[in-house]
């Protein structure tokens, strides 16, 4: 029994939307088979990852919490994405949206004024795109790769800001701590839901969702995102200046990972540390891929991946079981769904025979 | 020896500890980028190695069989990335980097019991007579059996590339996989081949990492250095003995990082860590902006996808 992929004559729309299923089902099958190899009864572990956290309302917000930057996020590099620009540094550029926003915050510190916020916000999205400018200015400018050089200066944004909370930014009343002053009450963003931590980000995490939405179906620039993506001859003859997608993409992108870093830091952490993104930047990829590249699956898909972190903190208090789990979790998710893909243009067939090829070989040696 | 000769001696040895990792995952990725893949899950194959080294030195008592460990698991990991890649014939960008992010989660559950622990290095294998000469000897003749191997390696492999059959078969395969299919090549095997000699390359990376550079297992410990080797493939123009100068300018760079300040550099030393992320960056700008010559060296097919018809 073999089986081969035969092409599809179209591909099939119904397993874009089925793929992610299936994936998430295997990877619950492999974790499943994962804890049990590691001694734990799996079904058990899979209920405290799954099902726990989110199993009273004040997890449910706690989840609300985890993907507003995972959605934030994941909508931005989605663009980029679908046009076929690799930035992967979108955690640096969160790095540097909290970096400018707590500046300001820092900068106002003891202010009341009803302007802290939006200053924050501005300075937030202007800090991830000016961080996502540099691949931008460097791909456009030095066709230097933008996978690489956006991961570089991830590396160099956290340790950025690790200078600043261990030097200049240092909170003068912390001990020697390595983090900033706590935020004043004007630099925090509103909790929308009492007796949470849910704040405002959620609200701002929809509208932006809404906005890229409208953009990409009914702008011209939605439509050349698309064409260079799944058609870049075609984009070329009908002049689309790719460069120009280059900049709109990484621009977008970082300045929505700078808005995620900014609502971080004024939101559930309240102030600079060295470590202000658990990896969101990073498993906003995972979130954009799941999402299918489309606003309302990246919703989704960043709900779910919220999932993982709230389901890696719950086993390591229920287990004792380690935060890695989170990244195995989301890596499986992501080779599954690769995986899945090939069904949207393939279909499998199985065959008891012998394949064709080596019916030929038998022939010959015959 | 004098003093200055005893620096120049400990500063080149530093040199030689943090180029090697890097010169072997980036040969391995130079094999594999010549098939015509595009491998970015070089960092979590290389941590993966590492971890499994790690373990399997603690776990027998024999380093060696550490080593031997690394690399067959960073071969598995190449396996997995081949099946996805090239059988189900998934995006190579996001496949890779799937495998970074399972590899970083993947080794740092299985680390979790050796933080903390050390285990016995691999010891240096002098040359007989040779090492006994002051300064050069130690410098050139007593290194550990990996550091020997990393250096052959570059002559090996470039003699392999431009001078074999087996190197053209390969080329020709990274350039244009339709003609090698063409003339009766089977393409996917090479590819699979040429990418599982890049994992195993990683896994001896990541060995060297946690059994001689650091004698010791910490998550994440291959600090980006998996990525830098992805660049310097791109410096080297996929040439080996580019490669072998690279890796070394990047040690040079460690240098002023981990002694900047014994120097009398007075910078913070979150700058200093900079240095390696910047310095990649600079050598990928001053090549890539020359783009005929890179056109002209890189791989055609690097990073497309081929489905071999009938």
């Amino acid at each position: 029994m073999s089986f081969s992929l035969v092409a599809r004559p179209q591909p099939s729309k119904l397993m874009v939307y089925l793929s992610p299923l299936l994936a998430l089902i295997l990877t619950l099958f492999s974790g499943f088979l994962m804890f049990s190899l590691m001694g734990i009864d799996g079904l058990d572990a899979l209920y405290a990852f799954f099902i726990l956290p989110i199993s009273d309302s004040y997890g449910f917000s706690e989840l609300l919490v985890k993907a507003i930057p995972l959605i934030l996020i994941g909508v931005g590099l989605s663009i980029g994405f679908k046009a076929n620009v690799w930035n992967i540094g979108a955690e640096g550029q969160l790095v540097m949206g909290a970096v400018a926003a707590g500046g300001v915050a820092l900068f106002a510190y003891e202010s009341e004024s009803i302007w802290v916020l939006p200053a924050m916000m501005i300075a937030g999205i202007l800090g991830g795109m000016a961080w996502g400018a540099v691949p931008a200015w460097l791909k456009t400018r030095f066709n230097a790769n933008e996978i690489l050089t956006s991961l570089m200066l991830t590396y160099v944004a956290g340790l950025f800001l690790s200078f600043l909370v261990h030097g200049p930014w240092r909170d003068p009343e912390g001990f020697n701590f390595p983090e900033s002053r706590l935020f004043s009450e004007s630099a925090l963003l509103p909790i929308i839901l009492e007796d949470t931590r849910l704040h405002i980000g959620m609200i701002i995490a929809l509208l932006v969702v809404a906005t890229i939405w409208i953009l990409l179906s009914k702008t011209l620039i939605g439509f050349q995102v698309k064409v260079v993506g799944s058609a870049p001859r075609a984009a070329r003859f009908a002049g689309f200046k790719e460069k120009g997608l280059i900049w709109f993409s990484l621009l977008l992108g970082g300045g929505l990972a700078g808005l995620a870093g900014m609502i971080e830091v004024s939101g559930p952490i309240g102030q600079l540390v060295p470590q202000v993104s658990p990896g969101y930047g990073f498993t906003a990829i995972i979130v954009a891929f799941v999402g299918r590249l489309h606003p309302l699956g990246v919703t989704i898909a960043g709900l779910l991946l919220a999932l993982s972190y709230l389901g890696g903190e719950t086993l390591q208090i229920e287990m004792g079981l380690p935060q890695a789990v989170t990244g195995v979790f989301q890596g499986m998710l992501l080779f599954f769904l690769l995986a899945c893909d090939v069904l949207i243009k393939f279909r499998i067939n199985m065959t008891q025979k012998a394949s064709k090829t080596e019916s030929v070989k038998q022939e010959a040696s015959a | 020896m004098s003093d200055s000769m005893t620096i120049l001696l400990a500063a080149s040895l530093t040199i030689i500890g943090a180029a090697t990792p890097l010169l072997f995952a980036a040969l391995g990725e130079l094999i594999t980028e010549r098939s015509g893949v595009l491998n970015l899950g070089v960092e979590g194959m290389m941590l993966i190695g590492a971890v499994s080294a790690f373990a399997g030195a603690l776990i027998t008592g024999n380093t060696y069989i550490g080593v031997l460990c690394g690399a067959f698991a960073g071969m598995l990991m190449a396996l997995l990335h081949g099946y996805l890649t090239l059988t189900l014939m998934t995006n190579q960008v996001a496949t890779g980097l799937s495998i970074t992010i399972f590899g970083v989660g993947l080794s740092a559950l299985i680390g979790l019991e050796f933080v903390g622990v050390t285990v016995e290095p691999l010891s240096n294998l002098p040359v007989p007579l040779l090492s006994e000469i002051p300064f050069f000897g130690t410098l050139l003749f007593d290194h550990n059996l990996l550091v020997y191997l990393s250096v052959a390696l570059v002559f090996g492999l470039s003699f392999f590339i431009f001078k074999t059959r087996g190197g053209l078969i390969l080329r020709a395969v990274g350039d244009s996989p339709e003609s090698s299919h063409a003339l009766g090549y089977p393409v996917i095997k090479i590819r699979y081949m040429a990418l599982m000699f890049g994992g195993l390359m990683a896994g001896l990376g990541g060995a060297y990492l946690s059994l001689i550079y650091t004698p010791m297992w910490s998550e994440n410990m291959t600090a980006g250095r998996g990525w830098v080797a992805l660049a310097l493939v791109v410096f080297a123009t996929w040439k080996p003995w580019r490669v072998l100068l690279g890796a070394y300018m990047f040690g040079g760079v460690t240098i002023l990082q981990l002694h900047g300040q014994g120097f009398g550099l007075d910078i913070p030393s979150q700058f200093l860590s900079m240095l390696p992320y910047l310095a990649t960056i600079l050598v990928l700008v001053l090549i890539s902006r020359d783009r005929l010559k890179l056109r002209e060296n890189s791989p055609a097919s690097l990073g497309r996808t081929f489905r071999p018809t009938a």
